[in-house]
């Protein structure tokens, strides 16, 4: 009879808790976005030793802290670049990648659209509070245009970023928005975005208590309208994404807005994976093909 | 003197300068001759002006030379430009039909060759390059055999028609000037050797795939472009993964994700993405993550001369990233030391987790040097340092809850476990951190703990201190004169040296490659011993010069800089030290004849 080995042990809430407390302030959306991120984790029983949490600096960007994983916290914007060098270097890894709106629409921008593009199998969660909160209260790429900050006190003039027609825009293959005041809906959101192979991208609302008085808690909830809730919505559909994605003002849809999967991740694409994660590879290059490398040149 | 022989071939961007190049040194290095070829070019497609200069012999050549024994001008301003360089014993073969020549100097010969009579040039537009090659090759006693062996490698893709139709018109350049033209005296000779000819890029590439690189990637920059493309022509073959990434920024951080997660990673770009990327060191010390990254340096400051050499980022490479934190630098010496010192410098990066520098140049990385096959070792020593990617077998526990990412050490090194290791998940992070990995930047803040993990991680340089030998001086003690340069001007010095000493002017020789950690004691107890020192560097404010006295208080009697793009030729050195020997001057800037 033969003997299978099961990984019997179950991933449990408590495994997942991070070695200190968060230092949020209290009744920061975040808290709601690590414990459905937990709790997706639990749920799809996912070891901790196989997540890297991956963040870049920012109250959010505290994230990879607060959660037994594998965990980077790094440079400010630069959080998608480091977890695609670590997804390609071992593609077994689960990679989450989370952050807030200064990070990942201003600063990191760039980034932000070349990953998506490229289709990097990770989710990206960010928590999007409208405003920079860690540097006090300035405006963000997604503050609304009139909103009086710190760095704008007679308003803000420029037009914000429409954070899911960009994704829509730029070629990523998993895009929903969610809300930390929504646990069921995001908790379920994460999972689908952990499972699919391919770029998530999930903003979540997330107000800021202490610096937005714009965006809280009680402007959203009458707003929010979930996408699951219209038996129209199609989230294959492309373009009717695109126009959903322009819903902004009395109704705020919240939830998957599209998703494909005839695109393969990066790592599916590029055949020197074929053999398995480059961190397991042989570091030698055998001596036939060294010998063609100089032979080349002779 | 060492016998060496010099083809310089002029014209315009497109006009075809490489392929000839690349004929002569496929042919030299089949004979067993070493040789040495630089392109003087400009950031341009399509015309302007370009000079290859190829110079071969049966010793090691070191660099460019000289003088011009063979001028090969393929279009009228490369006559202009160049034929003034010829001197007694030298010869210039060109295209009589639509190139007027110039007077040479006395002794220098004219070959015109009557390229329509000899080839059907409506059929063929390099027809004239051909004939010159063909010709050479007779001139220099070299028989066709050998040419024609390479033309059908080059056009056997072609079909036999287009071989053949080369190899008649290589054929009727090498018998018109075997029946008309005077040969040089001096036939160039074989030897048993074979050696392949290779840029410092594709040296440093290899040494990539060598050292155990995984993951490569670039944002495209002259004049480190050629690193990509070996990398991404090659990274299916050797197991590579190979991006091209948004920018330089994108490039550091990427391949910094790629080492966290356990495998060896680099990435090249020349000054300006080098400034973008200077965060990212930071990142890789901070977290103790080893990355390493090659700057080629081109003629600066900002976009400056893409296509032009210059040492001008020491001290950018020396100030990059903010605070104090250990990393390596390391300028190699000649286009088979860009091979030997990414194995190098990969696992001093390795064993002490922090970023290693290349501080590579033009003149090397686009330059072409005849190397052994013998030196360029696919197999050399790989030590990874303390690296866990696996639960160790002997342990028998899973780490959890005694495992710190940042344990405090004598060595100041922590063992590193990579992503995937059941039992050691741990947070590292850019902001100060605690042994286990928790920030001490913000509610934990305290100084004491902030002090011990800056000396756990400087305490690692005392060990990169012991692992990188110390420079040694070459050449006799006792000389009258002592030039000491850095990195890619290695070869140059050299011959300078050789020349002075030739002349009744005894000089020996320092040549740093290791530039962090410097080893300013022993480069002080190598110097109290000398007569007169000069610092030769190509850059404005002797950057190298400048930081040696900032390191050791260490002043040298003189200065030879350059900076108009173009390397140093061994006669700048040696005119520079004659004039600084007669007293007339301290800071000599030669300038460069060749007009490209």
């Amino acid at each position: 009879m033969a003997t299978v080995l099961v990984d019997t042990k179950h991933v449990a809430m408590a495994d997942l808790k991070g070695k200190v407390d968060p230092d949020w302030c209290p009744g920061c959306g975040d808290f709601g976005v690590l414990a459905a991120v937990q709790k997706a984790l639990v749920d799809l029983q996912i070891p901790n030793h196989n997540v890297v949490t991956i963040s870049g600096i920012g109250c959010s960007s505290n994230f990879p802290g607060y959660i037994n994983t594998y965990g980077m916290h790094t440079l400010h914007g630069r959080a998608l670049a480091i977890a695609t060098g670590v997804k390609l270097a071992n593609h077994e890894l689960t990679v989450l990648v989370t952050g807030g709106d200064g990070d990942g629409f201003g600063i990191g921008g760039n980034h932000f659209v070349h990953s998506m593009r490229r289709n990097v199998d990770l989710l990206y969660i960010v928590m999007d509070n409208q405003i920079y909160g860690l540097t006090t209260g300035q405006t963000s790429p997604t503050s609304r245009m009139g909103m009086k900050t710190k760095s704008m006190p007679f308003g803000n003039i420029e037009a914000p970023v429409n954070p899911i027609s960009l994704a829509l825009a730029a070629g990523a293959t998993f895009i929903a928005r969610g809300f930390s005041g929504e646990q069921k809906q995001l908790t379920d959101l994460i999972k689908q975005g952990i499972q699919h192979k391919g770029f998530s991208f999930l903003d979540v609302f997330s107000p800021c208590v202490t610096y937005n008085h714009d965006n809280t808690y009680q402007w959203f909830r009458p707003r929010l309208k979930k996408l699951e809730d219209d038996p129209a919505h199609d989230p294959t559909d492309w373009m009717a994404a695109m126009r959903k994605s322009l819903l902004w003002g009395d109704e705020i849809p919240i939830g998957k807005f599209f998703e494909r999967t005839d695109v393969p991740p990066l790592h599916g694409a590029e055949p020197v994976l074929n053999a398995g994660p480059l961190l397991h590879a042989d570091t030698r290059i055998p001596p036939d093909v060294a010998h063609s490398f100089v032979e080349e040149l002779m | 003197m060492k016998q060496t022989f010099t083809i310089g071939i002029g014209g315009a961007a497109g006009q075809g300068v490489a392929t000839p190049g690349d004929i002569f040194a496929k042919i030299f290095s089949r004979r067993g001759l070493h040789l040495n070829a630089y392109n003087a070019y400009q950031s341009i497609i399509r015309g302007g002006h370009t000079f290859l200069t190829i110079r071969t012999g049966p010793e090691r050549v070191s660099n460019m030379g000289d003088r011009v024994d063979l001028l090969i001008p393929l279009n009228q301003d490369a006559m202009n430009r160049h034929l003034g360089l010829l001197t007694d014993g030298a010869a210039c073969i060109y295209n009589a039909d639509t190139i007027t020549p110039g007077v040479p100097a006395k002794g220098a010969l004219l070959c015109p060759l009557p390229v329509s009579k000899l080839a059907d040039i409506s059929r063929n537009k390099v027809a004239q390059n051909t004939l010159a090659v063909g010709a050479g090759l007779s001139m220099m006693g070299i028989g066709f055999q050998s040419l024609e062996e390479v033309l059908t490698e080059q056009f056997k893709k072609k079909g036999d028609a287009v071989v053949s139709e080369n190899v008649g018109i290589a054929r009727a350049g090498y018998d018109y000037a075997t029946a008309h033209f005077e040969p040089f005296p001096w036939p160039l000779p074989m030897t048993n050797n074979r050696y392949a000819v290779l840029s410092g890029n594709i040296a440093m590439a290899m040494g990539g795939a060598a050292a155990g690189v995984k993951f490569y990637c670039a944002y495209p920059m002259s004049p480190s472009t050629g690193v990509l493309h070996w990398m991404a022509a090659h990274a299916r073959k050797a197991g590579i993964m190979v991006r091209q990434v948004e920018d330089e920024i994108g490039v550091v951080n990427m391949a910094i994700g790629a080492a966290h997660a356990g495998v060896r990673s680099m990435c090249a770009t020349s000054g300006g993405g080098f400034a973008l990327m200077t965060e990212g060191l930071g990142l890789s010390a901070m977290m103790e993550t080893p990355v390493v990254v090659i700057d080629c340096q081109r003629a600066g400051p900002s976009t400056g001369v893409p296509t032009k050499t210059e040492q001008g980022d020491l001290w950018q490479i020396l100030g990059a990233a903010f605070g104090d934190y250990p990393r390596v630098i390391a300028a190699p010496l000649d286009i088979g030391d860009c091979f030997k010192i990414i194995p190098e410098i990969f696992n001093i990066a390795d064993r002490f987790q922090c970023p290693g520098i290349v501080l590579c140049d033009l003149l090397l990385s686009e330059g072409r040097l005849s190397v052994d096959p013998k030196d360029l070792d696919f197999a050399p020593v790989v030590d990874r340092g303390e690296l866990i990617t696996s639960v160790p077998s002997t342990s028998g526990s899973s780490g959890d809850g005694v495992y710190k990412r940042y344990k405090i050490t004598e060595s100041g090194i922590s063992p590193r476990a990579v992503p995937g290791v059941p039992g050691y998940a741990h947070t590292a992070a850019s902001d100060e951190h605690d042994e286990d990995g928790v920030l001490i930047s913000d509610e934990f803040t305290n100084p004491t703990k902030r002090r011990n993990m800056m000396e756990k991680r400087m305490r690692k340089v005392t060990g990169i201190e012991a692992a990188v030998p110390p420079p040694v001086l070459s050449g006799s003690r006792d000389a009258d004169i002592t030039l000491i340069g850095w990195g890619s001007t290695k070869g140059v010095i050299e011959e300078a040296c050789e020349i002075l000493t030739e002349q009744g002017i005894p000089a020996n020789h320092l040549q740093i490659r290791w530039l962090v950690p410097l080893h300013g004691d022993a480069i002080l107890n190598i110097l109290k011993d000398t007569r007169h020192t000069i610092i030769v560097e190509n850059n404005y404010s002797g950057q190298f010069a400048r930081y040696l006295r900032s390191e050791t208080s260490y002043v040298p009697n003189g200065y030879i800089r350059k900076y108009d793009g173009e390397p140093f030729m061994p006669h700048h050195i040696v005119e520079a030290v004659k004039e600084q020997l007669g007293g007339k001057s301290r800071l000599s800037v030669p300038a460069h004849e060749i007009l490209v």
